[in-house]
């Protein structure tokens, strides 16, 4: 779980949208290759305000605002990716990406294989996901578990300013094409130290956010922050429960989750997501193959219910918060 | 989709079409007539009839050139045939033929520059052979090997697009790219797709973003008349493809794609406009080449239940093998001795790329968890290694799919 930390120590207090637009501005000026693309990012500088700024900053030719089409804007980033360039393209929400699924699932990750390694695509695609903010339908999905199904994607999801700035900036430079999905419930929710100077937090690697020694709780993005609330709250109870956000949910690490498990020998999986087809499939049945002999408990699943993200008004009984987060890590450790 | 709006009972309409050779609006009537009844030479570009006679201006070839563009149509017909029978006999996947389809292909392919780029659907074998691409390789492809889809460094072949018109907004990002990353000197992107295409979203979206930052593609569309087996009328009510490039803000010219020489210039006049255009003219152009299929839309269909022996019979005299070799006997280019002579150094050349491509063994088998990822993921690594151990112990004869 290592970190290549900055040449300088300077730092800023960021939040998490802000560490988005610090990590293109950073990259956009290491690397002229580098554009931004999509609906809004250029003067208006994105609805989240995720791209303020670059706009007068590197001008209409790097930061550009494309027609009101996700498979065009995904589509020509794949051309740009395929001559050399760098695109990060935007979907303003996860929920507009379908008009771009073919693009994303047919040609992103296939340009490398197909061609034998002739032709790449080191794109990243952006988009703002999850629920808990209030918005209309088609706002607030969590569909992170199509993209990780698709081979020759990676998909990024950070849960602070720092990682945040720092994957998107591994993202940049990874030769692959990135599918980079920001929690948008907590684009503002608190500050962090973010260095001003690029830096890499690697893809494909875990963070454990809070060590214990009782139960392993496997979770990332918006989900960290309840299911950290939910282990101090169980600390109370004698229950020390370890935290490991995932921060890659493609590629999985495999080795921080079984290592962890294999310490505690329970587990609960914690996301936003739907249960059925969802991450947490896949990380029990990991546990199961890797570590079966650890195991002292059903794995548990607290996750979205299988229904329609449905409108505000119950979507807080939609999310997985504290209390559910706490029932599951209870329902593991008491089995 | 309504019945009676089929064609021959809509009212006449007239819309305007921008005419290449004139620079003129034309006025036509939209769907009285059927795409398919229609004189395909009527109202487009072409410099010879369906004779060879010569009709309009006769692009600028030397002999060679002229003698090389009818070699490089009995080579890709040849091939074609050849393709399609090693399906039959069993030795070849699905494949899908092109015949009929040459001159649109090879008049375009050559005039095309050397740093100019092209992005194939999945039928353009005969441009990709112009380009450098060899029948080995295409051979490979259809055999089911990805290696035959790795075109050479210095062809500036994109990869074969199997979804439709999903190569089109690959093709505006890559004129883009060069456009950006270039100080004003670069080449154009032309991009092939079928008339099926045209209705697909991406066919929008590629040529809407191409128009609005002005991108230097040429998009060519075979319109082949059948996208499987529905009909050019059942895609669009437009009185042509090529109109559409207009609500995108660039030109569209329909040329008489069984005529190589039209397709050339008008070809080589887009090209030139998309690397270099006069002041306030877009770069992009849509070039609509108006031409049949002769045989079905891929080895696994069969025409018979859609189209009709006389329709195909009617296509056939527009062939474009015998039009130019008919134009070059009348210039003296061609005589029976030459003809007969290509006729036997392609057959040769086929021969040898379907040796070739029959002599390649399979890919490793391990070759599969390559070029996923620039670098493997361990949960890759761990499956190939898993892999190659049920491989070891069972042998490459238990992973016969029965």
């Amino acid at each position: 779980m290592s970190t290549q930390t900055p040449d300088t120590e300077a730092t800023q207090s960021l939040t998490l949208v802000q560490a988005v637009r610090d990590g293109l501005a950073t990259e956009m000026q290491r690397d002229e290759d580098v554009v931004v693309m999509g609906e809004d990012v250029g003067k208006n500088g994105g609805v989240f305000r995720a791209t303020e700024g670059l706009y007068d900053e590197f001008g209409e030719e790097r930061v550009i605002d494309t027609p009101l089409a996700e498979s065009g804007i995904v589509g020509t980033a794949v051309g740009m990716a395929a001559m050399g360039m760098k695109p990060v393209a935007e979907c303003q929400f996860s929920g507009f990406m379908y008009p771009g699924f073919d693009q994303i699932v047919s040609h992103m990750p296939r340009l490398r294989t197909r061609s034998r390694g002739r032709y790449t695509c080191p794109m990243v695609l952006r988009a703002p996901f999850g629920g808990g903010i209030r918005a209309p339908e088609h706002h607030s999905e969590s569909k992170e578990a199509f993209y990780a199904h698709e081979a020759g994607l990676k998909v990024a999801i950070p849960s602070t300013p720092y990682d945040t700035k720092g994957m998107l900036t591994a993202a940049i430079r990874d030769p692959d094409p990135v599918v980079f999905l920001e929690p948008k419930l907590i684009y503002r929710a608190f500050r962090g130290d973010v260095p001003e100077e690029p830096y890499e937090v690697p893809l494909g690697e875990a963070a454990i956010r809070r060590e214990g020694t009782d139960v392993s709780v496997f979770t990332y993005g918006a989900m960290t922050r309840p299911t950290l609330d939910a282990a101090e709250e169980l600390a109370d109870d004698g229950i020390d429960a370890e935290v490991v956000d995932l921060r890659s949910v493609s590629p999985l690490d495999r080795e921080s989750i079984v290592e962890s498990f294999q310490k505690t020998g329970r587990a609960c999986v914690v996301h936003e997501a739907p249960k059925t087809g969802g991450l947490a499939g896949e990380i029990t049945a990991t546990l199961q193959e890797e570590a079966l002999l650890y195991q002292e408990a059903p794995i548990q699943r607290v996750t979205g219910y299988d229904v329609p993200y449905p409108l505000y008004a119950l979507e807080d009984y939609y999310m997985p918060n504290e209390a559910r987060v706490a029932e599951g890590i209870r329902d593991a450790v008491e089995f | 989709m309504n019945p009676t709006h089929g064609a021959g009972r809509r009212p006449a309409i007239l819309t305007k079409t921008l005419c290449r050779e004139s620079g003129r609006f034309r006025y036509a009537k939209v769907g009285t007539v059927s795409t398919l009844e229609r004189d395909p030479t009527e109202d487009m570009v072409r410099v010879l009839d369906e004779d060879g006679g010569v009709v309009g201006d006769v692009p600028d070839l030397d002999n060679d050139e002229l003698v090389e563009m009818y070699r490089q149509m009995k080579l890709a017909r040849h091939f074609d045939e050849r393709a399609v029978s090693l399906n039959r006999q069993g030795r070849m996947g699905t494949y899908p033929p092109l015949s009929g389809q040459e001159g649109a292909q090879i008049g375009s392919a050559m005039a095309m520059a050397d740093d100019d780029w092209m992005i194939p659907s999945y039928r353009e074998h005969a441009a990709a052979l112009v380009r450098g691409q060899g029948l080995t390789e295409t051979l490979r492809y259809w055999m089911g090997d990805e290696r035959g889809d790795s075109p050479g460094e210095g062809t500036n072949v994109f990869t074969v697009a199997v979804p439709i018109a999903s190569q089109i907004p690959h093709a505006t990002g890559m004129a883009w790219a060069e456009k950006l990353q270039s100080d004003g000197d670069h080449g154009a992107f032309l991009c092939y797709f079928g008339d099926g295409a045209t209705s697909e979203g991406d066919f929008h979206e590629g040529l809407n973003f191409a128009g609005v930052f002005d991108t230097p593609n040429v998009f060519f569309c075979n319109n082949n008349q059948w996208a499987i087996s529905v009909p050019r009328e059942r895609q669009t009510a437009s009185d042509t493809l090529a109109q559409k490039a207009q609500a995108y803000g660039f030109e569209g010219v329909q040329v008489d794609g069984m005529d190589p020489l039209a397709v050339y210039s008008v070809t080589r006049e887009a090209l030139q406009k998309a690397r270099d255009p006069d002041e306030e003219q877009p770069r992009p152009t849509m070039i609509e080449a108006v031409q049949y299929r002769f045989g079905a839309h891929t080895t696994a269909d069969d025409p018979s239940v859609y189209r009709t022996d006389e329709e195909e019979e009617r296509w056939r005299a527009k062939d474009p093998i015998p039009r130019l070799e008919s134009y070059l006997q009348s210039q003296g280019v061609l005589d029976d001795d030459r003809i007969e002579a290509i006729q036997a150094s392609v057959e040769d050349e086929v021969a040898d790329a379907i040796d070739e491509a029959e002599a390649t063994a399979d890919p490793d088998p391990q070759s599969m968890f390559d070029h996923v990822y620039a670098e493997q993921t361990p949960e890759l690594r761990e499956q190939a290694e898993r892999f190659a151990q049920l491989r070891e112990k069972h042998g490459d004869d238990a992973f016969q799919i029965e």
